[in-house]
């Protein structure tokens, strides 16, 4: 396992560094939510940040996220760029209503005459040992809804990058940080450009199996890709970036490649958006599969105390126990529960 | 940044008894502090209300004939609409609801494209840049906080514009409706909640919605001001929103005003009011009529002119009102052709490729029918 690097750039200090260039290159955007202002954001992503900008521009609103949502809606239709911070994943859901009925949907209703460029940073998932309320994925509820874009880095360079596009960006941007990695670094310059966040990109090519994960998930999935190498069994990782919309090509020309796929997400399985993932990959990677795509994810059960996350969250093993189930010897087991040997 | 625990003063409580400048049979009232508007406005808000009153009938008849979807009257609320609308300046923002089509009418909006939604080709006809008003909102309460937003960017874009954010009385049970009062008076932004209190929500009765004393006490509670107003006094509900309107621009903070009045016909043509209220109710409030009131005003006074002229300009009125209401039914009488295609193009700036293969396949389907 490749050891964690200690020096370079976290991505909660990506974020800010983000945050930071894109107050300074445009006037027009400001950051607001509960706790961004002096206090620098319950996990310091936006340090600094009013010291440099003024209260004017980087503040401390009333608690309340319909309220946030709501008013950025309000702001972006006359013009500004806001960033709003929901504290946490399941805080985020007060905002349901005006994030789903008007955030979404504004360009829809009007034709277009109303855009909204609003970005919503909501850190999510797990693996911090927070107590309840704290550790959701909340990326299906999301994803599941027209008009937004869901976009979720795995890397601190992505961080950064695709933080100052969903800054430019027209639309309205889900933008999940997941929490866990905000103290995971990398060696990379800032500010930097990756590809456009629309875009999956290969983390790690690979020729027997295709890993196709996002956000959180990146890191154990690289690390088990890592593990396999060794035990000789090559994997592709497969970062989605924007969950919604999708663009699949990346995705399914790697499975085309490899003829199969493991989905691998922090969230329950049961109706996940993994479950979007391996359908479509079956629609359109049907012929070259040689295993039925499989899904890795959390349990389903409501996110579990500190002390049991653990359980919860998959690990690079739990990946790897999936990948030896893809049917690597070519006998098809009938088994009477669709072909596949038990786990 | 210095923390102290300095508190505003509190806001002083609205009367019980609403702001009234003409009571129902046309006189005028004297009030402390209030006084009605010029003749010539009140003239202005009599045919504003005429227009308003026409507009709901050919509405609620096309909704009858199935030529609308559905239709929420406001047979009875024009006052508190029309006086409200009309208080707004050229550069201020209208942020109504669905039940507030013919303040749409009144702030200026195209009828035809007012009725878009409710005719169910687009769920909104009107570019609201263009008109200064938001897409009439559906989900309650909702539409507060872009007020709130809105104002707040076009003053730290150093522009003078004020917005009238409209709701019912059982909206303002809703959490979005307390967290827009809140961020209005804590940001102090030039917001003025019009809520149109017509006494139901659909069904439910307003003793059922709040044990405040009226909804203009809401306010209090957020520093903000209430006002408590004869919706049904078109000169009243005037006066409060400029005034309340004039102070939030000066920086004195939102206000809440509540306008009494009483939704006349049912909640929308689907409705059977019948299972819930006492027709008698009903009786009561249509003697309550605000054009009945402005009319008798304007002839009792003579505010056009003699008898003669003032018969003339009534005439005149209604005429231009039956115009604009027979000019909406010509021009939904066809069909639009609406283009399926269309679907797809505003859910993002641009087509994201899986719906570039949705629209080909409906394309297909298209051609295959
Ligand atoms: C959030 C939400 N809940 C429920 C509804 C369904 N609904 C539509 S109108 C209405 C009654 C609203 O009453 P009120 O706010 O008094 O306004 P009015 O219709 O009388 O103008 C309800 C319950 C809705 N539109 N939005």
């Amino acid at each position: 396992m490749a050891a964690a690097p200690t020096t370079g750039v976290s991505m909660g200090e990506a974020l800010n560094r983000a945050l930071r260039d894109a107050l300074a290159h445009d006037s027009d955007v400001l950051v607001y939510g509960e706790d961004v202002g002096p206090l620098g954001g319950v996990f310091r992503v936006t340090d600094g940040l009013t010291a440099e900008f003024g209260q004017e521009r980087v503040f401390d609103s009333p608690l309340a996220e319909a309220g946030i949502v709501g008013t950025a809606i309000g702001m972006a239709m006359y013009g500004l760029r806001p960033v709003v911070e929901l504290q946490f994943d399941a805080f985020a859901y007060p905002a349901f209503e005006q994030v789903v009925s008007h955030l979404a949907k504004m360009r829809n209703r009007t034709r277009g005459a109303v855009s909204l460029p609003v970005v919503l940073r909501v850190p999510y998932g797990g693996g911090i040992g927070g107590v309840e309320h704290h550790s959701d994925s909340s990326e299906a509820y999301y994803t599941h809804t027209p008009g937004l874009r869901v976009v979720t880095p795995g890397t601190p360079a992505d961080a950064y990058s695709m933080l100052r596009e969903a800054v430019e960006c027209d639309d309205p941007v889900v933008f999940l940080e997941p929490k866990r990695r905000y103290w995971s670094r990398q060696e990379v310059e800032l500010p930097v450009r990756t590809e456009p966040m629309a875009m999956p990109v290969v983390r790690r090519p690979g020729t027997d199996a295709t890993l196709v994960t996002y956000g959180p998930m990146v890191e154990t999935a690289l690390e088990a890709a890592e593990t396999a190498a060794a035990e000789g069994r090559s994997l592709e990782v497969v970062d989605v970036r924007q969950l919604a919309p999708l663009d699949d090509g990346v995705v399914t020309a790697s499975v085309r490649r490899t003829g199969r796929a493991v989905v691998l997400h922090e969230a329950s399985v049961f109706g996940g958006y993994g479950a979007e993932l391996a359908a479509r990959i079956g629609e359109r990677c049907f012929h070259y599969l040689e295993a039925p795509v499989l899904r890795v994810g959390g349990l389903d059960v409501p996110y579990p105390p500190p002390k049991l996350e653990h359980h919860h969250l998959p690990d690079a093993d739990r990946v790897l126990a999936a990948v030896d189930r893809l049917q690597w010897e070519s006998a098809w087991v009938d088994d009477g529960e669709g072909g596949l040997p038990r786990p | 940044m210095k923390h102290t625990d300095e508190r505003p003063s509190a806001p002083a409580l609205p009367t019980r008894e609403p702001v009234r400048l003409v009571d129902r049979h046309g006189r005028r009232v004297g009030h402390s502090s209030f006084t009605a508007p010029d003749p010539a406005r009140l003239v202005e808000l009599h045919r504003a209300m005429l227009i308003g009153r026409r507009f709901n009938q050919q509405a609620g008849t096309l909704a009858r004939q199935g030529r609308l979807a559905v239709y929420p009257s406001s047979t009875g609320q024009e006052a508190a609409q029309v006086g409200g609308v009309l208080a707004l300046s050229d550069r201020d923002w209208l942020f109504p609801t669905y039940r507030d089509s013919v303040a749409l009418v009144a702030h200026g909006v195209d009828p035809v494209q007012t009725l878009t939604l409710f005719r169910g080709d687009w769920h909104c006809g009107y570019d609201p840049h263009r008109y200064r008003c938001a897409p009439q909102c559906t989900p309650l309460a909702t539409n507060a906080s872009h007020a709130v937003g809105l104002t707040y960017a076009a003053r730290r874009k150093g522009r003078d514009v004020a917005a009238l954010a409209m709701m019912g009385d059982g909206a303002t049970s809703e959490g979005d409706a307390h967290e827009a009062y809140n961020f209005a008076a804590v940001w102090n932004t030039p917001v003025v909640f019009l809520v149109q209190n017509n006494h139901w929500a659909i069904s439910v009765p307003l003793r059922q919605q709040t044990a405040a004393p009226t909804l203009a006490h809401k306010a209090v509670g957020y520093g903000m001001k209430g006002y408590h107003v004869d919706g049904n006094d078109a000169a009243a509900v005037h006066a409060v929103v400029s005034h309340a309107l004039a102070e939030a621009r000066a920086g004195g903070g939102p206000a809440l005003v509540e306008a009494v009045t009483y939704r006349v016909d049912a909640h929308t043509n689907a409705d059977a009011p019948q299972r819930y209220r006492d027709p008698a109710e009903v009786e009561h409030w249509k003697e309550r009529d605000p054009l009945i009131r402005s009319e008798r005003l304007i002839r009792d006074e003579g505010l056009i002119g003699d008898a003669e002229e003032t018969e003339r300009v009534l005439a005149a009125f209604g005429a231009e009102a039956d115009g604009i209401a027979d000019t909406v039914r010509e021009r939904l009488a066809g069909e639009d052709e609406l283009d399926p295609r269309s679907l797809f193009t505003d859910v993002y700036a641009t087509v994201p490729p899986l719906l570039e293969q949705e629209r080909a396949a409906l394309a297909d389907e298209l051609r295959e029918v």
